[in-house]
C-alpha cells in the first residue's frame, strides 16, 4: 500500500480493528469502504473474490463472527471488533480442511474463481446442520453462481464431506 | 516405444487445485505495487451520438484522485485501424476507447478516473459529468433485418457458407415433407465470474508488466506493443490464472487499453477493473434471425436443406461466425442452400461465446430435425441415422473419424431413451408433465501452431512451458500428464509454466485446440529432450544402451530402460553427468499438416438426451437429466475432460432456459446489467448429468489424436432441452429462452 493512500484513508478515515484469520489488525477506512475491498485491497487477501460486488453472486462469502456473508455488502466501518474467516484462514498448518480436499477430488472448479466463496459457503452449511440431503445442498448453495458449471461435482464434493462427518470447520 | 501411460488417460485432480481451493491462484486483479492506483470507468448513458461536454472537476477535487482521463485529454495512441487489430479481430475498425466524443455503443467508456484507492476513485467516477448530443440508433435486428448483407471480406479462420449444391428449391417443391421455421435466440453475455481487469505495473524505463484478464497473453502482449508504440520486449503479459471467459476474453477488452494508457501516461501501476454491469458493455454472443426449411421424402430421408441466418454486428467490425455450414455437414443431402449474412446494430461488436455459431445454428437444426421426426412420424434417432453424413459434404471430404452412431446407442441406452412414449404430453409424474428429447452436437476438431519448451534438470525436476493458458480448463494438468509420461517422472516433479507471453509461442486459448495444439508441442519438446538423453546415455562407456534406438527404450522412473530388458538402464542423472551437462532442454514447434486438411474433415460429435418436468399450471420448467454421449478422440484426462463436458452443457440449460440479454430499443441498452436479472443457472437448477465419453480413436486429427471438449457440451443441449420441452407439452418454441412465460 502506498504511504499516499493510507494517507488518503485517514483523511476521512474511521478506525476498526478486524480480526481475519487470527490476526488482529487496525485499520483506518472509509466510511464507504466495503469488507471484501478492504479483505483484497488493503490486506492483500486475495482468496475471497469480487464477483458482481452486488450481493448476488456469492463469490465474497466469507464468515463473519460465525455467519456466512456476502462481504461485498458488508461495510468495514460496521464491523469494528470483528472476527473475519476467509479462504486462507481455513487449511490449518498446511494440511487442507476436508472440504477444500474434497473440491479437489471432486474437480468442483473449473476456473477456480467462485471456488473460494463455494468452499466458504458449503463449510458454513455443514456448520449449520442444514444441509442433509441432495436437494437441500442443492438449495442452499444457490447463492454461489459458478459460470464454469461445476454444480454437480459441487454436490458430490459437499456430500462426501457431509458423509464422512469431517465438518469441524471455523476455527 | 509407446509411453507407459501412468497418468495420460487417468482421471487426475487438477494440479492446480491446491492453489484454487486455498485462495493462493492469483488471478488478473490480484497483484500488487507499491505505487498502485485505481482506475475506474465511467460508461456511456447513450447508445449512439456525441458528448459534447464532460465536466471533470467535481471528480478531481475528490481527494485522492490523480487524473480522469477522457477523451480531451487522452494521450496519443497508434493512429491506424491496423495497430488496434488483434489476433482474433473481425475485419473493420476496431473500437477505440477515448478516441472522440463519438458515441458508438451504449455503456461506451467515456472516462477513466484514477485515484489513489478504490473507493475514491469510484465516488469520483460518479462525479463525472458528460452531455450528450443523442443520435438515432437502432438496437432491434428485425428493423435492420432488410439491409443485411454479405460481408465483404471474411473473417480469418472462420468458414463463410458453402456454394450452394443439387437444386434446392426443386427438390424442395418435390419433396412431400416439409418443415419451414422461423428460429431465434437472445443475445447471451459471457458472463464469466471473474470481471474483466487489468493490473499494468509500471517497472520504470516503459517497462510494464500486465497481469491481464485474457485467454492469450501474447494477443494482448502484440496489442498493448502495436497500439502504444512499445517495443514487444519491453511488455509482458501475464495470465496464469483465469476466471472463466468462455470467449470474452479472446480479444483484448477496454479496460486493459485504458489501464496501460493511464500507466503510461502517470509513470505508475494502475489497476482498472471492470463492474459486473460494464461485463454488459461489449463482447456477447450476437442475435440471429434463423429459417430453416427441410424437405423430405416419406421415409424421413433430407431431400432438401435451406439455412437462412441474419446475424448483428456492430456498425464498426463486421463479425462473423459459422452459424449455417452445420446444416450442410451434419446430414446427407444433395440438395442445399445456405447464406449468412449481416446487419448492423448499435451495440459493441459482438464475439465468439463457446461454441460460436455451432450453439446457434444447430439448434435451430436439431429442433427442425426434430419437427420432421414427428412430421414423419418416426423416432428421432432413427431419423439421425438414416440421415447420417459418412462425409463432409460441404467440402467433399472424409472425417478423420466420427463414431456419432456409437453415441446414439450408447446415449440412447444409457438414457433409457426406448421406453419413451413418442405421443406429446402421453408421459406425466405427479403433477409434472414429463418430456423426453434429444438433439445431435458438432464442433471442429482444430489443431494451431504452437511451440513448447521442456527442461529436465539433473535432479529430476521437469519444466514445461508455452505461452498457452488454462481459463479453466485443465491446460495446467494435461500438459503436466504428457510431460510426465513422456519422460518417466512423476507429475509431482513437473512443473508447468503457461500464461506468460515471454514463454514459447501459443495462439489464444479457444476453439477447443489448446489439448490438441499445446500438448502436441509439449510431446514434441519432451521427445527432443528424450532424444538428447538417450544420446548422452548411450555415449557413456559399456553403456547397457550403446545400441538402442530411441524406439528401444522406455524413459520409466528416471530411468532410461531398454525395452523388454529394464534391468539394463541408465538414469537420467547418469546420463547427464555423462556428458556434463545440468540439465536438457529442448524447444520444439508444431503446425497442422496442411495435406490432412486438405483431405479430411475434423469434428467431434455428441448425442444428447434431455429429460424434463413441467409445471403446466406455473409454466416450471426443470431438466431434470442429461446423458451426452461424445466423441471426442482421445481422452486426456476423464475427470477434467468430463467438467468441461458438465460446464457446456450447464450453459446450454441456461441458453435454453434463462439466458437473455434484453435490450430496451428505446433506449439501446441492455437493461438486465447483472446477476439477479441475467439469469446463469445456479446449483438448484442442474439436477443429473451424466457425460459419457464414446471410444474414438483417431489417428489423423492430429499427433495425439484428441479432439477437444470446451465446445462440444454446449452444442445441441439447447436443441434436446427444447425438443423434450415439445414432448412433454406439445408447445414448440423455438425461440430461446424458453421461460414459464412462452408456456402459458
Ligand atoms: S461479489 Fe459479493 S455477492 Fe458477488
Ligand atoms: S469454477 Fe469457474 S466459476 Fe466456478
Amino acid at each position: 500500500m502506498s504511504p499516499s493512500q493510507e494517507a488518503s484513508a485517514d483523511a476521512a478515515g474511521i478506525p476498526v480493528t478486524l480480526t481475519v484469520n487470527g490476526t488482529t489488525h487496525r485499520l483506518t477506512v472509509q466510511p464507504t469502504a466495503v469488507l471484501l475491498d478492504v479483505l483484497r485491497e488493503r490486506l492483500q487477501l486475495t482468496g475471497t473474490k469480487k464477483g458482481c460486488d452486488h450481493g448476488q453472486c456469492g463469490a465474497c462469502t466469507v464468515i463473519l463472527d460465525g455467519r456466512r456473508v456476502n462481504s461485498c455488502m458488508v461495510l468495514a466501518a460496521m464491523k469494528d471488533g470483528s472476527s473475519v474467516t476467509t479462504i486462507e484462514g481455513l487449511a490449518e498448518d498446511g494440511r487442507l480442511h476436508p472440504m477444500q480436499q474434497a473440491f479437489i477430488e471432486h474437480d468442483a472448479f473449473q476456473c477456480g474463481y467462485c471456488t473460494p466463496g463455494q468452499i466458504m459457503s458449503a463449510v458454513a452449511l455443514l456448520e449449520e446442520g442444514r444441509a442433509n440431503t441432495v436437494e437441500e445442498i442443492r438449495e442452499y448453495m444457490s447463492g454461489n453462481l459458478c459460470r464454469c458449471g461445476a454444480y454437480v461435482n459441487i454436490v458430490a464434493a459437499i456430500q462426501q464431506v457431509l458423509a464422512t462427518g469431517r465438518r469441524s470447520a471455523t476455527p | 516405444m509407446p509411453n507407459p501411460e501412468a497418468y495420460v488417460g487417468r482421471p487426475t485432480s487438477r494440479v492446480d487445485g491446491p492453489a484454487k481451493v486455498t485462495g493462493a491462484a492469483r488471478y488478473a486483479a490480484e497483484y500488487f505495487a507499491p505505487d498502485l492506483a485505481y482506475g475506474v470507468v465511467v460508461s456511456s448513458a447513450i447508445a449512439r451520438g456525441r458528448i459534447t461536454a464532460i465536466d471533470t472537476a467535481a471528480a478531481l477535487a475528490v481527494p485522492g484522485v490523480i487524473h480522469v482521463f477522457t477523451h480531451e485529454n487522452r494521450p496519443r495512441t497508434a493512429w491506424l485501424d491496423y495497430n488496434y487489430r488483434d489476433e482474433v479481430a473481425p475485419p473493420g475498425s476496431p473500437f477505440r476507447p477515448l478516441h472522440g466524443p463519438e458515441i458508438q455503443f451504449s455503456g461506451q467508456p467515456v472516462a477513466l478516473v484514477v485515484a489513489e484507492s478504490f473507493e475514491a476513485a469510484g465516488y469520483a467516477a460518479s462525479l463525472v459529468k458528460v452531455e450528450y448530443e443523442a443520435a438515432g440508433h437502432v438496437t432491434d435486428l428485425e428493423v435492420k433485418r432488410h439491409e443485411a448483407y454479405v460481408p465483404k471480406k471474411k473473417r480469418a479462420g472462420v468458414k463463410p457458407p458453402p456454394e450452394p449444391r443439387g437444386d434446392p428449391e426443386g427438390a424442395f417443391g418435390a419433396a412431400p415433407v416439409h418443415v419451414d421455421g422461423d428460429y431465434t435466440h437472445a443475445i447471451e453475455h459471457h458472463n464469466p465470474m471473474e470481471p474483466h481487469a487489468s493490473t499494468v505495473v509500471w517497472e520504470g524505463d516503459g517497462k510494464l508488466t500486465i497481469y491481464d484478464k485474457v485467454q492469450g497473453s501474447q494477443n494482448s502482449q502484440k496489442y498493448v506493443a502495436s497500439v502504444f508504440g512499445l517495443n514487444a520486449d519491453d511488455v509482458r503479459v501475464v495470465n496464469a490464472y483465469v476466471g472463466g471467459a468462455f470467449g470474452s476474453g479472446l480479444r483484448p477488452q477496454y479496460q486493459l487499453f485504458l489501464a496501460v494508457m493511464a500507466a503510461l501516461e502517470l509513470k505508475r501501476s494502475v489497476r482498472v477493473v471492470l463492474t459486473r454491469d460494464q461485463m454488459f458493455t461489449f463482447t456477447h454472443r450476437p442475435h440471429a434471425l434463423q429459417t430453416i426449411r427441410l424437405g423430405a421424402d416419406e421415409e424421413g430421408r433430407l431431400m432438401s436443406v435451406r439455412h437462412d441466418v441474419v446475424q448483428s454486428t456492430s456498425q464498426f467490425e463486421d463479425y462473423q461466425e459459422n452459424i449455417v455450414n452445420w446444416s450442410g455437414l451434419m446430414y446427407r443431402c444433395d440438395n442445399v442452400a445456405l447464406t449468412h449474412k449481416l446487419a448492423q446494430i448499435d451495440t459493441y461488436t459482438p464475439g465468439d461465446m463457446r461454441a460460436p455459431g455451432a450453439t446457434t445454428g444447430v439448434f435451430a437444426l436439431e429442433i427442425a430435425m426434430d419437427e420432421l421426426a414427428e412430421r414423419v412420424g418416426i423416432d428421432p434417432v432413427e431419423l439421425r441415422l438414416r440421415n447420417y453424413a459418412e462425409k463432409d459434404q460441404d467440402e467433399n471430404k472424409e472425417f478423420t473419424s466420427k463414431e456419432l452412431r456409437e453415441c446414439y446407442r450408447i446415449g440412447a441406452e444409457r438414457f433409457g431413451w426406448s421406453r419413451r412414449n413418442p405421443a406429446p404430453r402421453s408421459m406425466r409424474d405427479g403433477r409434472e408433465l414429463v418430456g423426453w428429447g434429444m438433439a445431435t452436437g458438432c464442433w471442429e476438431a482444430y489443431f494451431q501452431k504452437t511451440s513448447a519448451r521442456a527442461r529436465l534438470a539433473a535432479g529430476g525436476e521437469l519444466e514445461i512451458a508455452t505461452a498457452s493458458s488454462d481459463i479453466g480448463t485443465g491446460t495446467y494438468t494435461i500438459l503436466a500428464q504428457l510431460a510426465a509420461d513422456d519422460l518417466g517422472v512423476p507429475i509431482e516433479r513437473v512443473a508447468v509454466r503457461i500464461g506468460d507471453s515471454s514463454l514459447p509461442a501459443s495462439p489464444i486459448e479457444g476453439g477447443s485446440w489448446t489439448a490438441a495444439s499445446a500438448g502436441a508441442a509439449v510431446q514434441a519438446a519432451c521427445g527432443a529432450v528424450r532424444e538428447k538423453l538417450l544420446g548422452l546415455a548411450r555415449s557413456i562407456d559399456g553403456s547397457p544402451l550403446a545400441n538402442a534406438g530411441i524406439e528401444h527404450v522406455a524413459f520409466r522412473d528416471g530411468r532410461i530402460e531398454l525395452a523388454g530388458d529394464p534391468e539394463r538402464f541408465v538414469t537420467l542423472a547418469d546420463a547427464m553427468q555423462a556428458g556434463g551437462v545440468e540439465h536438457v532442454e529442448a524447444e520444439e514447434t508444431v503446425s497442422p499438416d496442411i495435406l490432412t486438411s486438405m483431405r479430411y474433415s475434423m469434428y467431434t460429435h455428441s448425442a444428447i438426451f434431455a429429460e424434463v418436468k413441467v409445471d403446466e399450471e406455473l409454466g416450471i420448467i426443470r431438466v431434470t437429466r442429461i446423458v451426452n454421449a461424445v466423441a471426442a478422440g482421445r481422452i486426456l484426462n476423464p475427470k477434467t475432460a468430463r467438467s468441461q463436458v458438465l460446464g457446456g452443457i450447464v450453459m446450454g440449460v441456461g441458453m435454453a432456459l434463462e439466458e437473455e440479454s434484453m435490450l430496451d430499443h428505446n433506449l439501446g441498452r441492455f437493461m438486465n446489467h447483472n446477476f439477479a436479472e441475467y439469469h446463469v443457472p445456479v446449483n438448484a437448477d442442474i439436477h443429473d448429468i451424466d457425460v459419457i465419453f464414446v471410444p474414438e480413436h483417431d489417428d489423423k486429427a492430429n499427433p495425439l489424436g484428441v479432439k477437444g471438449l470446451g465446445e462440444i457440451g454446449i452444442v445441441g443441449t439447447a436443441a434436446a432441452i427444447a425438443n423434450a420441452i415439445y414432448h412433454a407439452t406439445g408447445k414448440r418454441i423455438r425461440a430461446l429462452p424458453i421461460t414459464p412465460d412462452k408456456l402459458l
